[in-house]
């Protein structure tokens, strides 16, 4: 049977670890790749790499960023953040990371996810998605896809959006919640459940884990496969071990690793 | 040395990458000379069957590869690299390597819950001994992406099973070739431990 996945991730500014609340407020909490080797080491299932790096002269340090986590970690790991085409792609998977995270990119141009499928396989292409409740509106499911951290709107329903991004070669969404992102207060469950039910590819919750049972309801009334943590493990308030074991002590198949 | 067989196919740098942490020499080659002088050969993948089959015809690497096999040469075979191994699949029509009897099936769940690609980490069942899997346990976990499993006619080519709609073969083998459909490079301590034990195996099954 398939485990759920943990997986955390990492944000990273000019090549240092930062965590950022709703995308602004970033502080530095340390290096990436010994973050990484770190979490690694301790049985995470899978890492994501967000570069949040501004300028674009300074995108060189992601990759020496990948490289390294690629010679230390031998578990999957995705990249996002700035990746706009294919040769952005190709870059990234070329420095050692197994999957792209597309955003923004594939917002502005969808024809960029099935690019990528094409010349890289489904599996590894992710559509990262940012999403914002909105209670007004003609939005059918209710949920928006938002750009730039939540502070531009597209107009695109969010369910849509997932039915056509798996339609065109995404291999796996991420569902990050804008509204629950940096809260703590537990994952967006309802939209997560909608997207995971749509689609018939991977799912990730995003955005608001704070406590171990904030993941088991995103992986059981949620539906999805798999739950992004950031601070919980970042600040040490958690354990990749101590929140695997609440897990799997609450019956979900987890990969415990000894 | 290892050679890691290049035909575009994604993964070979991070099939290097885990050989350089484990401390063996490797190199990455598209040239059919190589494999005929290799002292042991890890062919990997990701992606399509059907391009990947394209590229190792029109790079002769599909005659070097089998003339290797025959040859009693050690392989590895790595996810789409272990799938191509069998005669056919339901991704191409074309004609497979065909080192192992049988076919390449795509899973077709009934259960919507069951999502394609099966993308995770997975537990194996152990099914038959085998110097390369000598530490593998069954119940480990490994890191699966795939959307078709290879399904050997000889039950005997089965070494380890895993769970997915269907139980299907994780491991298979037969004389010199092993061959993964999980990705041992990405399969943490677990992984390592398969490609450390592929690097000292002098290509007898048993």
């Amino acid at each position: 049977m398939l485990s759920k996945r943990l997986i955390s991730c990492l944000d990273v500014r000019d090549g240092r670890l930062v965590k950022s609340v709703r995308f602004v407020n970033t502080k530095d909490i340390g290096d990436p790749v010994s973050a990484a080797r770190r979490y690694y080491e301790a049985g995470l299932d899978e890492l994501v790499f967000y570069d949040i790096t501004a300028s674009s002269d300074q995108r060189g340090i992601m990759l020496d960023v990948v490289e390294e986590v690629a010679r230390q970690v031998f578990i999957p790991f995705s990249v996002g953040g700035g990746l706009r085409t294919v040769d952005d792609c190709r870059k990234v998977l070329e420095a050692g990371a197994e999957k792209v995270n597309l955003n923004t990119a594939a917002v502005a141009n969808p024809g960029v996810i099935s690019e990528a499928a094409d010349a890289f396989g489904v599996q590894a292409v992710v559509l990262s998605m940012d999403v914002k409740a909105k209670s007004s509106g003609s939005l059918p499911s209710g949920y928006e896809i938002v750009t730039h951290g939540g502070r531009r709107d597209t107009g695109m329903d969010a369910i849509e959006w997932a039915r056509r991004g798996e339609a065109l070669g995404a291999g796996e969404i991420v569902v990050n919640s804008i509204d629950a992102d940096g809260t703590l207060e537990g994952y967006e469950l309802t939209l997560t459940r909608m997207i995971a039910e749509t689609v018939g590819i991977p799912v990730i919750a995003s955005g608001g884990g704070g406590r171990p049972e904030h993941l088991y309801d995103a992986l059981t009334a949620g539906r999805a496969d798999a739950a992004l943590v950031a601070s919980m493990l970042h600040y040490g308030h958690y354990s990749v071990n101590s929140i695997k074991q609440f897990l799997s002590d609450k019956g979900l198949k987890i990969r415990l690793t000894g | 040395m290892i050679h890691i067989v290049d035909y575009d196919a994604g993964n070979q740098t991070s099939v290097k990458r885990a050989l350089d942490h484990l401390g063996v020499g490797s190199i990455i080659t598209s040239i059919p000379d190589d494999l005929d002088h290799a002292e042991r050969i890890i062919f990997p993948g990701v992606g399509h069957a059907h391009s990947a089959l394209e590229t190792l015809h029109e790079r002769g690497l599909d005659v070097a590869l089998k003339s290797a096999a025959a040859r009693g040469t050690p392989i590895l075979g790595i996810c789409v690299g272990c799938q191509i191994l069998l005669s056919d699949s339901e991704e191409t029509d074309q004609r497979c390597l065909d080192l192992i009897e049988g076919r390449c099936l795509r899973f077709k769940p009934e259960d919507a819950a069951l999502k394609v690609p099966h993308m995770g980490w997975n537990e194996l069942r152990v099914c038959s001994a085998h110097p390369v899997l000598r530490h593998l346990r069954t119940g480990d976990e490994v890191y699966f992406v795939h959307s078709y499993y290879p399904a050997p006619v000889d039950d005997t080519d089965v070494l380890a099973k895993c769970r997915y709609d269907v139980e299907f073969a994780a491991v298979i083998g037969r004389n010199n070739i092993v061959a993964t459909q999980f990705h041992v490079e990405k399969s943490g301590p677990v992984g390592l431990k398969i490609l450390d034990e592929f690097v000292k195996w002098d290509g007898n099954a048993c």
